[in-house]
């Protein structure tokens, strides 16, 4: 059996739980043993880059020199905002080995930059190779748009091999389940993020636009990777859908979800009962 | 018993800042064979030359060594007025004490010493020199001109103009280039083909000019005066001493719908074809890539049609070899391919065009019949919007550099399109409108206040596209400061102008530089600006930067200047620094014939008088080495020598510094 490290950051056990089900779950189908950081800590998301850099950096260099420690070439970070927390510290510490040294210091462990961090896209795409595209044997048929937010493909320097513009590993691993892929206009559009609490207008503004290009290009539902960009399109949605701005409701899923339902794994297992718009009408025998 | 003179130049204060050139010159007058030692602000200026003239004739210099810039700089001036004052120029030599010591030094006492070391190594040289004498080589009075867009074709014309014979070779099937795509040129809004099309014409009738179309550059061999080049005359299926160019052949061909290149791929062409009617030559030829007959046998058509029997399915490439002795290379650019932006569609959207699909809509002689009609679905566009920088000025994702005919293409064809659709908009998104040239700025002023166009400023970060077909342009409008969102019919993206493909191989070939984005470095930028540090080939047009008509025919005729005034004398004079082989201890190994990059080196029968062979000796061939030293380097009995650089001299320099 193949060991993963496993980064869950704090949203895979609030409002990303569906997340962090789905993903154990396909990891468990695929033969992948994800095992968590011992000791982990916040990957300062948000907030510790626009109050402190040295913390911003300090925070993840922490997370990794912990992995490293505990033997973990490879850590797979779920959550898209820990993702890009963790691979940006890397690509700084690469240019500035000065950093590195006080960072080092700071954090009372050395990093030798051993440790490569995957995103949700890379490590479902690294299963599907592995020998998981022939256990997706549940036919969904679906219509499907991928929805990639910002930081799954963006971010400063952060090379994930996917066109920064025009991402298509998701839609790869959405064929593979079988899913009609749908060329849309908002795959790496902003849906708000963490202007959630704080501008809910505006959030509201911009998940409607994302929600009504879907619905134009005839999607039944929209695929993401992004806790924050689920919860701005799935909790959000009900405010939408209350106020008549969006026709009907469109169930959003995690990637992970999508391919453990194509592998056969119950929806509650997988976590669609916990989403705010419901899904599991979507698989037949579902809701 | 040598005689040698120092001036040491302070070069204004660029050596004079870091290295005490009073100290250097005292230093140098002490060392052994130096009888007259001496500095100066100037050296190079007509009182520095004075200086040293007046002392080879009144010391009775043997030698001189002129401590000062770079040889690459001065070496000629200072040889020049020592020759004038009597002295054989080979005799006189430079010890860098600029780019090698005060430029890249700061401390004065240790830069001063260096300054005294590199004097000394080059007394020692100069006191082993010997007297050289050029070597003279007759010159082919023939030139070369590769590329026959407009620049190729200017060249080739102003070189024929001056009595000289020209072989211009284009890659395509017609002379013309990119100029003969084009609708209207600004800033006068002259019709392309009608100021073109006359050229190409003469370029093909006169008499002094050969045209190579449909053919490449393979290899090319010798150096100035005397190049040696193959060209690949590649298969055309169509006889040209036979065909009439009537047609017959290519409105019979069955294969009508191949993108035609000459249309950016917005009208279709045969399998046997003419990339456009007014094409020179106007003769067909047969995309082997397409016809059914070269690919599978079957058809045979257009042979059958051929009143003449000028179609040859079995014709092939020839290599043929012709002799020149200067090259113009003028091989021009190409669109950067903007599907490399995912924001901008990634390349799939049909109505998102380059500016040369817009050029052949707007063309009286285009697919559309200068109609402006969308590629999807042939609806004329009511909102057009234009973006000038795609792909330029963008580090991350595209070139550092500005392409510089952008703007003003781009509002050419702002302008045109408000010409012919009246009630149509016409937005032009810019980073900054570079109109510098002659009346370019009042050009753009007119698109916008006399022709109505919808000027930006901002970039363009994601064009969507509607399942109506409707696009969605999204930018910055960065004078307001707010975003914009424009629903258009066509976009037209000003791509970035890069070199054509092959060009690098090309200029491996022929010896010349370029850049890190694959333009054609120039000798200097300011002084030689047609020239390349391979001499006897120039440069005219894009491919050595972004250039616009008027500058590309300047710089054409500039080249074929610099072609006349190398042909205008029948022999060269050579720089005599080639190798020499001692014929009495040559062993006749062979290691410098192999060795020889150039060819240079090859066997010498020593006879006898009765004509009978002694023994085989290694020989240079004056004409074809370049100094290099290789031979000298591997020969085992050390019986190759460099003239100028011998071995005794490298050991005296080396000797001097320890």
């Amino acid at each position: 059996m193949k060991t993963l490290g496993y980064y869950p950051g704090c949203s895979l056990s609030g409002g990303g739980i569906e997340l962090d089900l789905s993903v154990r779950a396909l990891a468990k189908t695929a033969g992948v043993d994800l095992r968590e950081i011992e000791d982990w800590n916040c990957c300062g998301a948000s907030a510790a880059h626009s109050l402190d850099h040295s913390l911003a950096v300090a925070l993840p260099f922490r997370v990794l020199a912990l992995a490293e420690s505990q033997g973990l070439a490879e850590v797979l970070a779920p959550c898209a905002a820990c993702f890009s927390r963790l691979k940006g510290t890397q690509v700084r510490l690469a240019r500035n080995p000065e950093l590195n040294r006080r960072m080092a210091e700071l954090v009372e462990r050395p990093y030798q930059g051993g440790v490569r961090i995957l995103n949700i896209n890379e490590f479902i795409a690294a299963l599907l190779k592995d020998g998981l595209a022939e256990k997706l044997t549940r036919k969904l048929g679906l219509k499907a748009v991928a929805y990639y937010g910002c930081l799954l493909s963006r971010g400063e320097d952060i090379v994930t091999g996917d066109d920064a513009e025009d991402p298509q590993g998701m839609e790869a691993a959405l064929r593979a389940a079988g899913c009609e892929v749908l060329s849309w206009n908002a795959s790496n559009e902003c849906c708000g993020g963490g202007f959630s609490m704080s501008k809910t207008g505006s959030v509201l503004d911009l998940s409607q636009a994302i929600l009504d290009e879907a619905r134009a290009a005839g999607a039944d539902l929209v695929v993401t990777g992004c806790p924050m960009c689920h919860s701005n399109l799935d909790m959000r949605q009900l405010e939408l859908v209350k106020r008549r701005r969006v026709p009907g409701a469109l169930p959003i899923l995690y990637l992970s979800e999508l391919l453990g339902l194509a592998a056969g794994l119950e929806p509650g297992a997988l976590g669609l009962d916990r989403h705010f718009i419901e899904s599991r009408q979507l698989v037949r025998g579902g809701a | 018993m040598a005689r040698i003179g120092v001036f040491i130049c302070h070069c204004g204060e660029n050596i004079g800042r870091t290295v005490d050139c009073p100290a250097v010159a005292a230093a140098a007058a002490r060392m052994p064979g130096v009888v007259h030692s001496v500095d100066y602000k100037y050296m190079c200026s007509d009182p520095g030359q004075q200086m040293i003239k007046k002392a080879i004739v009144e010391k009775k210099l043997t030698g001189v060594v002129v401590g000062a810039c770079s040889p690459r700089m001065h070496e000629r001036t200072f040889r020049a007025a020592a020759a004038e004052a009597g002295l054989n120029p080979f005799l006189l030599e430079m010890a860098n004490l600029r780019e090698h010591c005060s430029w890249v030094h700061s401390d004065q006492a240790a830069a001063t010493q260096k300054a005294i070391d590199l004097v000394r190594v080059m007394v020692a040289k100069a006191r082993r020199d010997r007297a050289l004498r050029p070597i003279r080589v007759p010159v082919e009075p023939t030139a070369l001109v590769v590329g026959g867009g407009i620049a190729g074709i200017q060249a080739a014309l102003d070189i024929a103009a001056g009595g000289k014979k020209v072989v211009l070779v284009e890659r395509g099937p017609s002379i013309g280039g990119h100029m003969a795509r084009l609708s209207e040129t600004f800033p006068t809004l002259d019709c392309s083909q009608c100021i073109l099309t006359p050229r190409m014409v003469e370029a093909a009738s006169h008499p002094n000019i050969t045209l190579m179309t449909y053919s490449e550059v393979e290899s090319v061999e010798g150096f100035v005066g005397n190049f040696t080049v193959t060209v690949r005359r590649k298969a055309r299926y169509v006889d040209p001493a036979k065909c009439t160019g009537c047609g017959d052949c290519f409105n019979k061909c069955p294969l009508k719908k191949i993108p035609n290149e000459f249309d950016a791929g917005l009208g279709m062409r045969r399998a046997i074809y003419v990339p456009f009617p007014q094409a020179v030559p106007n003769k067909p030829v047969i995309d082997a890539a397409h016809c059914t007959m070269l690919q599978k046998g079957k058809c045979g058509l257009c042979a059958k049609v051929c009143p003449r029997g000028a179609i040859d399915y079995k014709d092939q490439d020839r290599l043929e070899k012709i002799k020149v002795g200067a090259v113009v290379l003028a091989t021009g650019f190409q669109l950067w391919d903007h599907a490399a932006y995912g924001e901008y569609g990634g390349g799939r959207y049909q109505d998102v065009i380059d500016g040369f699909a817009f050029e052949r809509l707007a063309s009286a002689s285009g697919p559309t019949g200068g109609r402006i009609k969308r590629p999807s679905d042939g609806v004329e566009p009511k909102t057009v919007v234009f973006l000038s920088c795609c792909g330029s000025r963008d580090d991350k994702a595209g070139k550092k550099y500005c392409s510089k005919i952008c703007c003003m293409y781009t509002a050419k064809h702002a302008m045109l399109y408000r010409h012919k659709v009246h009630d149509g908009r016409a937005v032009v998104f810019y980073m900054d409108v570079r109109a510098a040239g002659k009346g370019y700025e009042e050009f753009v002023r007119r698109a916008i206040e006399a022709d109505g166009a919808e000027y930006v400023r901002g970039r363009v970060s994601r064009i969507t596209r509607r399942k109506d077909g409707t696009l969605v342009v999204r930018g910055a409008d960065t004078l307001a400061g707010r975003p914009v969102t424009i629903e258009a019919d066509l976009v037209v993206l000003a791509d970035a102008v890069v070199p054509r493909s092959g060009s690098e191989k090309l200029a491996q070939l022929f010896g010349v530089g370029y850049d890190q984005d694959g333009f054609y470095s120039e000798a200097h930028p300011k002084l030689r600006p047609v020239e390349t540090a391979a001499a006897g080939v120039f440069l005219a047009g894009a491919c050595q930067a972004p250039k616009d008509i008027p500058e590309s025919v300047s710089q054409a005729s500039a080249s074929a200047a610099k072609v006349l005034g190398l042909f205008a004398k029948p022999e060269l004079e050579r720089e005599p620094i080639i190798a020499r082989v001692n014929r009495t201890t040559c062993a006749h190994c062979r290691a410098c014939i192999s060795a020889c990059p150039y060819g240079a080196t090859r066997d010498f029968d020593v006879l006898d008088r009765a004509g009978k062979v002694l023994r085989t000796v290694a020989e240079v061939n004056e004409g074809l080495c370049q100094g290099c030293g290789t031979c000298a380097a591997v020969c085992r009995s050390h019986s190759v020598d460099l003239d100028g650089f011998t071995g005794e001299q490298i050991h005296a320099e080396l000797s001097a510094l320890l």
